[in-house]
């Protein structure tokens, strides 16, 4: 049921125009930030206004939604989301990512290969991988136009000088297809390697920050690194608690005051999905009981 | 056994019934309505209305009462209706030499065409609480007298018949608008002037204080300071001429500021310029000091550095919607990301701690 007060999808459709284009130009240029009239939405900066955008761009009336805040669809924040196109849209909403036309994602991409006619639609707080090393705008910008990039192999070097690894454990900065070094959002490092060849169209909203960047179907994307301290995607070192599977990301939660800790996939339509599938964990109620 | 945290939407359901309730306060006690805060709140009306970019003073009335007197969160409601609005087209510039002024004085003339008002003003006010406000059913009554029937030119106009202040250029006929293009560095001065227009009051007042206490100072004097109404005039282009479709309380501030000239600029007297919607002296006096310490480059002065003079900083730090909002985003869930540094931190703490034991 959708709010007939509303335009559908919220935002009126000159702005959606405009965002398009800029989702195009970025398609068109992978992993550049093209600069746009962000709107003030009727959430905060900050709780994925940029990606709410995007979504209101692309929704049409027959796409099926999906929103994971933390790789969860029941966190706050991605009800809250769901819950504003359910209602300015109308749009059908699901939990289950195959049976997903748009995704919005906080923090993670899915477990489950996504496929070709899908969007996945991230949420960006700081759009700029060079922010931290360069507080200006105007200087980030230049280095970008001129590939300037040593700024950041001199950070990561130093990482390892210091630490003996890369101390950089989300946001990990990549290059897309040979060009443009790329903030993937804060997903964990451990999602790194999902970003090259998806299948998906991939799409990242920074509200705040005025900026839109994009990944086409197939595209390259390598996490930086060096020959002899190479790229690792890593996770905690344990199973499922719940369905016991060995490849997900983890959630570490603190059971009891006594510092027990469980683990459990942070991807809880994946890990649901497997339970109903037989799978099962240290934890699970039948082993417990 | 743990359970996966379920019911989120429940919970919002439920969080935002105890708001309401908590909105309301004790049920015993009169209800606020909205045309009292809108006549009896007026400051707070016009600080909402000015950082909102929305010159409604009942919808701001309105915000302040669903905010439960959270100013910056009404600022937001404003922020957000306002940018569902249609736009019909602009106005044409506001003349505030006309405004017929509520107060008006200048630091820099003891007497000046037009005169001084003071108007209704807090300056010589003692600060001493008023015990009698505690009462209810005063409506006091100030003195009246009949407005002086003359033209009430700007100040800064009278010394620039002189040569003395710098000349003023004209500007592009429709100027950029920030709330339809992303702000990109280097902005021009039009675009530097509506984000300080709609910038947080207490940032901007920062920034201007830090310019009078030496970081990036620019000598300024309050050239002019006005408060009154004036006719917004727009051109219908069925009609092809402009009516007066409305009116806005504006407060507008001139500085005068000393410069000893440049190597491309002769000494004279540079203007700051400050003008806010509603009686919001504060923010235009800030406003004005900022904007001309914004012009350290136009005018060929010396880059010390201050923060004040630094365009980037200020007006990407200005605007209190986007502050609060990615301040306070970090209270949603990041233990997807926490949990990445934990595992960082074990395996770096591991590492550090194997290397002491070898040692020792």
């Amino acid at each position: 049921m959708s709010d007939h007060a509303y335009n559908f999808a919220y935002l009126d459709e000159q702005t959606k125009r405009m965002i398009r284009r800029a989702i195009l130009k970025g398609i068109a240029v992978p992993g550049y930030q093209v600069p746009f009239a962000s709107r003030e939405m009727p959430m905060p900066y900050g709780w994925g206004t940029g990606g709410v955008q995007v979504t209101a761009a692309c929704l049409t009336p027959e796409d099926v939604l999906k929103v994971i805040d933390q790789g969860a669809d029941d966190t706050t924040n991605a009800v809250s989301i769901r819950a504003f196109f359910a209602r300015t849209a109308g749009v059908a909403t699901t939990e289950a990512t195959d049976q997903a036309s748009v995704i919005q994602t906080r923090h993670r991409i899915p477990e489950a290969a996504l496929t070709e006619g899908q969007i996945l639609v991230y949420q960006v707080p700081i759009p700029e991988p060079l922010r931290f090393l360069e507080p200006r705008e105007s200087e980030t910008r230049r280095m970008h136009a001129l590939e300037d990039y040593g700024l950041m192999h001199v950070k990561l070097y130093e990482d390892i000088a210091r630490h003996g690894e890369i101390a950089t454990s989300y946001a990990y900065p990549v290059k897309v297809e040979g060009r443009y070094v790329m903030d993937p959002s804060p997903i964990p490092k451990f999602d790194n390697p999902k970003l090259g060849g998806m299948a998906a169209i991939q799409l990242f909203g920074a509200g705040r920050e005025q900026r839109i960047y994009a990944l086409p179907p197939y595209c390259d994307v390598v996490s930086l690194d060096f020959e002899d301290h190479p790229f690792v995607a890593s996770k905690a070192d344990h199973a499922c608690d719940l369905c016991g599977s060995e490849v997900s990301y983890l959630d570490e939660v603190i059971a009891d005051d006594r510092g027990s800790r469980m683990f459990c996939c942070s991807d809880t339509d994946y890990c649901a999905g497997r339970r109903a599938a037989g799978h099962r964990g240290r934890l699970s109620p039948e082993e417990v009981a | 056994m743990y359970v996966a945290v379920k019911g989120g939407e429940r919970a919002i359901g439920a969080a935002h019934e105890w708001l309401a309730e908590e909105r309301r306060g004790d049920p015993a006690v009169p209800e606020l309505s909205v045309s009292q805060i809108r006549e009896q709140l007026a400051l707070a009306v016009n600080r909402v209305m000015a950082e909102g970019s929305l010159y409604d003073p009942d919808l701001a009335a309105l915000a302040i009462k669903q905010a439960r007197g959270d100013l910056i969160e009404a600022v937001f409601l404003i922020r957000a209706y306002r940018t569902t609005l249609p736009r019909f087209g602009a106005s044409e510039p506001v003349e505030t030499a006309a405004m017929v002024p509520d107060r008006r004085i200048s630091a820099t003339f003891k007497d000046v065409p037009g005169g001084q008002i003071l108007g209704p003003t807090f300056d010589y006010t003692h600060r001493l609480l008023d015990f009698k406000l505690m009462a209810e059913g005063e409506a006091p009554q100030a003195r009246r007298a009949a407005p002086r029937d003359e033209p009430c030119p700007h100040v800064l106009s009278l010394l620039d018949r002189d040569g003395l202040m710098e000349p003023q250029a004209p500007g592009e006929a429709t100027p950029p608008d920030l709330t339809r293009e992303p702000l990109e560095m280097p902005a021009g001065r039009p675009l530097r002037l509506q984000a300080l227009t709609r910038g947080d009051e207490g940032f901007v007042l920062s920034m201007a204080y830090s310019t009078q206490r030496g970081y990036g100072r620019t000598h300024a004097f309050v050239g002019e300071l006005r408060i009154g109404r004036v006719p917004v005039e727009m051109e219908i282009p069925e009609l092809g001429f402009a009516v007066e479709i409305g009116a806005v309380e504006l407060t507008e501030c001139e500085t005068v500021n000393q410069f000893t000239g440049s190597k491309s600029e002769p000494p004279q007297f540079t203007r700051g310029y400050g003008l806010v919607f509603g009686q919001s002296e504060r923010k235009a006096i800030s406003m004005s000091l900022v904007d001309r310490a914004l012009r350290w480059e136009e005018l060929g002065e010396e880059n010390t550095g201050a923060p004040a003079q630094d365009a980037e900083f200020v007006l990407y730090h200005c605007d209190n919607i986007q502050a609060t909002g990615f301040l306070e985003h970090i209270k949603l869930p990041h233990y997807v990301d926490f949990q990445s540094e934990l595992e960082l931190i074990r395996r770096l703490r591991a590492e550090a701690m194997g290397e002491r034991e070898a040692a020792e």
